[in-house]
């Protein structure tokens, strides 16, 4: 019998055994109260393991560049995985594409520790997503809202980002996504026991899992934040937003001074409710990366997942 | 004596909501740390898992380590998880190599020393004195004890290596009994070892 994907009490193992619910959730939760970096060689992993990161995303070129330079963006050289993989003790994420099985088969040959399949490469299906319950790598997945999130948990994702918008160091959007995630929660908590079946239609959203959600009035998986943050006072206000943890990608490394920059960083998203610890952590960091404005854009990332 | 006991949860980074919700479920009070402020108040705590690179970095920039030493000299005790074996550790193999531990526990640990998350599993494992039955170990990346000194008391083995110890006021554990429901290491914890 094949794990279920509406959750419910697990039952423990009684021989050691791998891939489990538990053991994927668990690395998700291990994460909680952290910071995620994109970063592109094992020099950069290793300026994010040193300012405090909790684990790196391996991926070719940062959002920012895949929107400057364009073109079909994919999976990355496994050399260049296996490098960032030697190059620090902290866990290993890579991206695959959207519905690109292969390549997340790929990243689990390559033991990195977690998937991301991510909207921020080309989706190489615009039907299907991955189905995620047949690995023993965790997946993290993007979500815009509620009935995404849940999407993607019923096929098996172990870990929800809010998408926002990846590359434009503009939080707008992170926080949109992450509203929209959260507001819902909240209001899924209030509706009797009819209202929850037409929640689930209108979320599209299978109704063993809104009713858990209703009746616990939270996800089953960790909700972390991604997709344009890049200050120390960002990372914070998702976090007071309800995130978990923070993804933050060309935030860093398209700035001025990134290591001094992921340590403020790391050190906000801890004390994101001491605006002191982050007044004194947001001080001399140099310039932010340039940043866009959400209207100007010729492809909206965060639409890419069905 | 449990209720009421104020319990401090090391709250930089990890997975500090799992615990606060089975000392909870146990009638204490857990109490959130972040800073030296929070530490006074508490006359026992959990560090949690995580990363342990961060956390040891975030123990140094929020001025905990100094009082913190202090206070697991003075005999705190403390529950380990993880990465919290790995910070109380004397000794980290495989780990950074400016990594430091608070020497709160006299074993040398190894960091991923069953693999990377491919190879995280559960197993049941058998606790030395504990009774009820196999207690469900949950292992994420965990490390394993490499070396135990003479007072330490190794409670559970994998695979013949220890994963859970205890020696004085200190308790650690390879593995995450807070992603269980099963709360009879955190009452061992708190009823006999702190």
């Amino acid at each position: 019998m094949s794990e279920s994907p509406s959750s419910g009490p697990v039952t423990p193992a009684t021989s050691p055994e791998t891939g489990t619910l538990r053991v994927k959730r668990g690395l998700a939760e291990m994460l909680t109260g952290g910071v995620i970096m994109d970063v592109v060689d094992p020099a950069q992993a290793r300026v994010a393991e040193d300012a405090g990161a909790v684990a790196v995303m391996a991926l070719e070129r940062v959002p920012s560049d895949i929107r400057a330079q364009g073109g079909v963006a994919r999976m990355s050289d496994p050399e260049m995985i296996e490098g960032i993989k030697a190059a620090v003790t902290i866990p290993v994420m890579a991206k695959a594409r959207i519905g690109h099985f292969v390549e997340a088969q790929v990243l689990e040959a390559l033991e990195v520790d977690y998937v991301d399949e991510s909207e921020v490469l080309t989706p190489a299906d615009e039907a299907h997503h991955i189905d995620k319950w047949r690995f023993t790598v965790p997946f993290v997945c993007g979500a815009t809202d509620l009935g995404e999130a849940l999407r993607r948990i019923s096929e098996g994702a172990a870990l929800i980002r809010s998408k926002g918008e990846a590359g434009t160091g503009n939080v707008v959007e992170a926080v949109r996504h992450l509203r929209a995630i959260t507001g819902d929660i909240r209001r899924i908590t209030q509706a009797d026991s009819a209202e929850v079946y037409e929640w689930a239609k209108r979320l599209r959203a299978p109704i063993g899992l809104a009713q858990e959600l209703a009746d616990t009035g939270r996800l089953p998986v960790p909700l972390f934040c991604a997709g344009g943050l890049a200050t120390p006072a960002d990372a914070a206000l998702a976090m007071q937003l309800g995130a978990e943890a923070v993804f933050v990608g060309s935030g860093i490394f398209k700035s001025d001074n990134p290591p001094v920059r992921a340590k403020a960083i790391v050190e906000a998203t801890t004390h994101f409710r001491d605006p002191h610890i982050v007044a004194k952590v947001s001080r001399g960091l140099g310039a932010p990366m340039a940043g866009l404005e959400i209207d100007g854009l010729a492809t909206r990332l965060a639409d890419r997942g069905w | 004596m449990v209720a009421g006991r104020k319990v401090g949860v090391l709250a930089l980074q990890g997975g500090v909501a799992r615990h606060v919700q089975a000392l909870a479920d146990l009638g204490a009070e857990p109490v959130p740390v972040r800073t030296p402020e929070d530490l006074a108040l508490v006359d026992a705590l959990v560090v949690p898992g995580g990363e342990s690179t961060t956390i040891t970095k975030l123990l140094n920039s929020s001025g905990l380590a100094e009082p913190l030493a202090e206070r697991l000299a003075d005999g705190l005790g403390t529950f380990g998880t993880c990465a919290g074996m790995i910070v109380l550790a004397d000794g980290v193999l495989d780990g950074r190599s400016d990594q430091s531990s608070l020497a709160a526990v006299d074993i040398d640990v190894r960091r991923n020393a069953f693999g990377r998350q491919r190879d995280s599993f559960e197993a049941d494992l058998d606790v030395a004195g504990l009774d009820g039955g196999p207690f469900p170990g949950v292992f994420i990346r965990a490390p394993v004890v490499e070396r135990a000194g003479a007072g330490v008391e190794v409670l559970a083995r994998v695979e013949g290596r220890p994963v859970l110890v205890r020696e004085g006021a200190v308790l650690v554990s390879a593995f995450h009994p807070e992603l269980t429901s099963d709360r009879r290491l955190h009452r061992l914890f708190l009823e006999e070892v702190a």
